[in-house]
């Protein structure tokens, strides 16, 4: 299944031409979207994603879901990549307030999601 | 507009019965909140039905129908999903039909299935709350992303796990007596703190248990109550809801509900009251920070101020303001679509005085009900109070 927007995105991501929508009033967003979720702009123009970001949450879960039974527990985090926070799978050591890159995985259902090193 | 009241409440006991159906759970509440009211079913003008996993858990879908005639009632019958708020969502709705002058009586209840499928299956489906493409494929899971709310509060304001221990000892201890409770027992902040991780920082004891069960509430018009002569001292005093964004990572702050402050203003708004008029509340503790969250939106504490309001002994039974007499969903369980309409059945009695906890808050004319979904993208707030 293809899910158009998000896989565009995830393929940037993976190419290291990560991207993110922009409106005018600098609010960034993820595709798929026709409008600035927070104040609703139809001009949005694609940024590039910076290429390091911060860990601002982690936690490690013990009980996981069954795409990641193999691999719990695992470490899941939110990163902010300038004007946009990221969620994803963490690996290694890094803590809160690391800073962290960001690329794209599979799990064992096959399904695409962002990782952070 | 009339005024609404609560003209009768019923629950089943919240447990784990994997055998039973929503719909034979929702029969039970149902009928035993038509049976509170002393309201005939031929008089029910509406059906308000929360349900949040029917499709995944049971494979059923379009269950309004199914509900009302689980408790022998033809009338419009709707089915609400919105996550753990299910079933506040369908009362919302419920009391606007009443309060609009649309109908003199009507349902609104919930019920939900869980423990049929494996804790896998649970898992999956508590995580379709979250955002799929975003959250759940990279394994997120309905305490990994309150772990990750915990971790950015505690980075924010401070507090300790010991802190968020004595939400889960006070919500064990208020649950013994009530016989709808999925558990009643005591625990200490020891066995929180020793407990298996779950999401770290959250461990088994700082989460809910899965449940089953179904509650109701049989809503009526003020002409209506005065008509039949009914027993309905009750009312909606006001009702607020809220929406944020459904994933966490969009929110503009990871230590914030501000859904719940938005229906809380609205509700305290349309009552004419403030947070310092309540008495009692039942708030959405699906997770030990969840509580903590919940009364800061709420106005009751600064943000920062709430995560130790149990541990100093202002939230517990004998407190300022006893906060889950209940057991809340900790204790007392939390069959997600059916956890709002409880929270209301809970505050009505407590009003009435005939709870189980009621001689904890004997003077007691103001209650609040707090029901959230997900990560709080979704939220209600509902005010009751005593009229005569």
């Amino acid at each position: 299944m293809t899910d158009a927007g998000h896989d565009d995105f995830l393929d940037a991501v993976a190419e290291g031409e990560g991207f993110y929508l922009r409106c005018p009033r600098d609010h960034g967003s993820l595709p798929p979207q026709h409008v600035c979720p927070t104040c609703g702009s139809a001009e949005l123009v694609r940024d590039a994603l910076p290429g390091e970001g911060t860990l601002v949450a982690v936690t490690r879960i013990h009980v996981g879901t069954p795409a990641f039974e193999d691999e719990t527990p695992y470490r899941l985090a939110i990163a902010r990549f300038g004007p946009v926070r990221l969620t994803g799978r963490l690996r290694g050591n890094a803590e809160r307030g690391d800073a962290v890159t960001v690329d794209v995985a599979e799990n064992a259902a096959g399904e695409r999601h962002l990782v952070f090193e | 507009m009339t005024r609404v009241h609560v003209a009768g409440v019923g629950s089943t006991h919240f447990g784990q019965y994997p055998e039973r159906t929503s719909r034979d759970l929702f029969g039970e509440a149902g009928t035993a909140a038509l049976a509170d009211a002393g309201v005939p079913g031929d008089a029910v003008e509406g059906v308000f039905y929360g349900n949040f996993a029917g499709e995944t858990v049971e494979g059923q879908g379009h269950a309004g129908p199914l509900a009302a005639e689980a408790i022998g009632v033809r009338a419009p019958a709707t089915r609400y999903e919105s996550a753990c708020a299910s079933s506040g969502v369908a009362f919302r709705e419920a009391v606007r039909a009443v309060r609009a002058g649309d109908a003199d009586v009507v349902v609104a209840g919930g019920a939900e299935r869980l423990s049929s499928v494996d804790t896998a299956g649970t898992t999956a489906a508590l995580a379709t709350a979250a955002d799929e493409l975003r959250e759940v494929r990279a394994g997120a899971t309905f305490p990994g992303v309150y772990a990750l709310m915990a971790d950015a509060y505690f980075a924010a304001y401070g507090g300790t796990r010991e802190d968020l221990a004595h939400v889960a000892v006070k919500n064990h201890a208020n649950a013994i007596g009530n016989e709808h409770a999925h558990f009643q027992r005591e625990i200490e902040v020891s066995d929180v703190l020793e407990a298996p991780p779950v999401a770290e920082p959250l461990g088994l004891y700082d989460a809910c248990p899965i449940s089953d069960g179904a509650s109701a509430v049989v809503l009526a018009s003020e002409s209506y109550v005065a008509e039949h002569d009914l027993d309905a001292s009750v009312a909606v005093a006001g009702s607020g809801q809220g929406s944020d964004r459904l994933a966490l990572a969009d929110r503009d702050d990871l230590a914030r509900t501000p859904a719940a402050a938005a229906a809380a203003d609205e509700a305290f708004e349309a009552a004419g009251l403030g947070p310092d008029d309540v008495d009692v509340c039942e708030v959405h503790d699906c997770f030990t920070i969840a509580e903590v969250l919940a009364l800061e939106a709420l106005g009751f504490y600064a943000p920062g101020e709430g995560v130790a309001a149990a541990r100093r002994g202002e939230t517990t039974r004998d407190g300022a303001l006893p906060v889950n007499l209940s057991g809340g969903l900790k204790a007392k369980g939390h069959p997600v679509g059916a956890t709002g309409t409880s929270q209301i059945g809970e505050l009505t009695r407590l009003l009435r005085g005939d709870h189980h906890n009621a001689d904890a808050a004997p003077d007691a004319t103001v209650g609040l009900a707090h029901n959230a979904g997900g990560t709080v993208a979704s939220a209600t707030v509902h005010l009751l109070e005593v009229v005569e």
